[in-house]
């Protein structure tokens, strides 16, 4: 009797029941919506409690009247930018409304800006989380 | 966000930061649920204790 590995989880069979499809999309997904890769991979959840981390931690940031990158002067200005971007269509419509664009100093400002870049941050790698669970390396 | 600004103590923006950063960590680090939220509470207290402990090496070295 031939060996068979049907249903067992080989490596093959973990790539199959990821799915078809553009292997990507969870990752640009999760990138401009925080939880977005989750959520398309129906991972309710993990995608609930990871939007509600990073658009708290960023709304926070906004709220302590953090800045947020719009030019570069100096490489910690392209480091912070970078961090900015993390956060995908947020970042675009923040730069709409105006928003992390204020000139009023309060002490907590600095926090707030520190909070929008590790906003930024945190949602990259829960990106490459959805990532890893659409291409199977992570279950 | 209007005229709304949120100014925290120092120690309350740690916990803030400590428990986003922790959530974020536990899920995306660990497989299994119960060992996100292992992982996720080590993270949280990690964050918060060397923040504790950093703050009195502080006060005495000022001193």
């Amino acid at each position: 009797m031939r060996y068979s590995q049907k249903g067992m989880a080989t490596e093959k069979n973990k790539n199959v029941a990821a799915g078809s499809g553009f292997v990507y999309l969870p990752l640009i997904a999760g990138w401009l919506v925080p939880g977005g890769g989750h959520f398309l991979l129906r991972k309710w959840g993990r995608g609930a409690l990871l939007a509600a981390s990073i658009l708290g931690m960023f709304v926070l940031g906004l709220a302590m009247q953090g800045k947020i990158y719009a030019s570069v002067h100096d490489i910690l200005d392209l480091l912070g930018l970078v961090g900015d971007l993390g956060v995908g269509l947020l970042y675009v419509f923040s730069r709409m409304l105006g928003l992390g664009n204020v000139q009023v100093q309060v002490t907590t400002a600095d926090y707030g800006t520190r909070f929008i870049v590790v906003a930024g941050l945190l949602n990259i790698i829960a990106a490459v989380d959805a990532h890893n669970l659409r291409t199977g390396r992570k279950s | 966000m209007g005229n709304w600004i949120f100014q925290p103590s120092h120690f309350a923006a740690v916990v803030l930061f400590a428990l986003f950063a922790s959530t974020v960590f536990g899920i995306t680090m660990r497989e299994t649920p119960r060992s996100m939220i292992r992982y996720g509470i080590y993270c949280f207290v990690l964050f918060v204790a060397s923040a504790i402990a950093l703050s009195w090496a502080m006060y005495f070295i000022a001193r």
